[in-house]
């Protein structure tokens, strides 16, 4: 379990390159600056793929969660 | 800021082919990247109206290509078997069978199904995310003369026709500039 709370989730189970971080890009853009956006993702290359969005956007990625072959990631919005 | 471009150029007119530009264009704009994609000679049927509705993966002249049944072909019982004794047999579908009338049509169709089955996006799905995410769509003006192809036989939301001085201008403005040839 993730010690970060959300305050909103996006699932992209089943989608792959470059869906989860398209859809990333638009769900972050719906929350304040701040604000923790949940993401769900099946796809084993949005490990490498989430954190370089983030880097490159400067949003942060606070945690990474991996389980049941789900990959679950906390990013905060930037300020 | 300093400013970023990437520019791809996108000549290609197969399904498989249509895919590299489409996808790092959307992510590149989706990184905060300025992004155009200039469509050129066959990769003008990526953003034709009719054209882009029978974009083909072809197995002739292209010996790396996988026997490919979609995975939900391989759990059907008995056709799942067959496709499973095939790709024993064959580790891609031989280059003769190119020349099997109908069997471009069915590589294409095992191909999308194939990446339906894995969650891909297809085609157009992947330009109206590239529209959404700002990246310019540029058709190359002398090739669409060439081909005969208007504007308006072209999808909506294009940039105006443009030439190699339009791109070449358009990526050395950027302090960054980049460039991928498809």
């Amino acid at each position: 379990m993730a010690s970060v709370t959300a305050d909103k989730t996006l699932d992209t189970s089943g989608l792959n390159c470059p869906l989860p971080v398209l859809k990333t890009k638009k769900a972050l853009e719906e929350l304040q600056p701040g604000q923790v956006l949940e993401v769900i993702s099946t796809d084993p290359g949005s490990k490498a793929d989430i954190p370089a969005f983030c880097q490159r956007t400067g949003h942060e990625l606070l945690e990474t969660v991996e389980e049941g072959g789900k990959y679950i990631y906390y990013i905060k919005k930037k300020g | 800021m300093a400013t970023e471009r990437l520019a791809i150029i996108a000549s290609k007119g197969t399904l498989d082919w249509a895919y590299p530009p489409l996808i790092l264009g959307s992510t590149a704009a989706s990184l905060g990247i300025e992004t155009a994609i200039f469509f050129t000679f066959y990769g003008l049927n990526i953003i034709h109206k009719e054209k882009m509705k029978q974009l083909k993966v072809a197995p002739v002249g292209n010996p790396g290509m996988p026997m490919a049944f979609p995975p939900s072909v391989k759990k059907t019982p008995v056709a799942g078997q067959l496709a499973g004794l095939m790709e024993a047999i064959f580790p891609g579908p031989p280059q003769l069978m190119g020349v099997i009338p109908g069997m471009t049509d069915f590589m294409t169709a095992m191909m999308k199904k194939t990446m339906k089955d894995h969650g891909v996006a297809t085609v157009e799905e992947l330009l109206e995310l590239c529209k959404d995410a700002d990246v310019k769509l540029i058709p190359c003006q002398m090739t669409m003369e060439l081909f005969g192809y208007k504007y308006e036989d072209l999808i909506d939301g294009l940039e105006p026709p443009g030439g190699a001085a339009t791109f070449i201008n358009y990526v050395l403005e950027a302090d960054k500039p980049m460039i991928i040839f498809v």
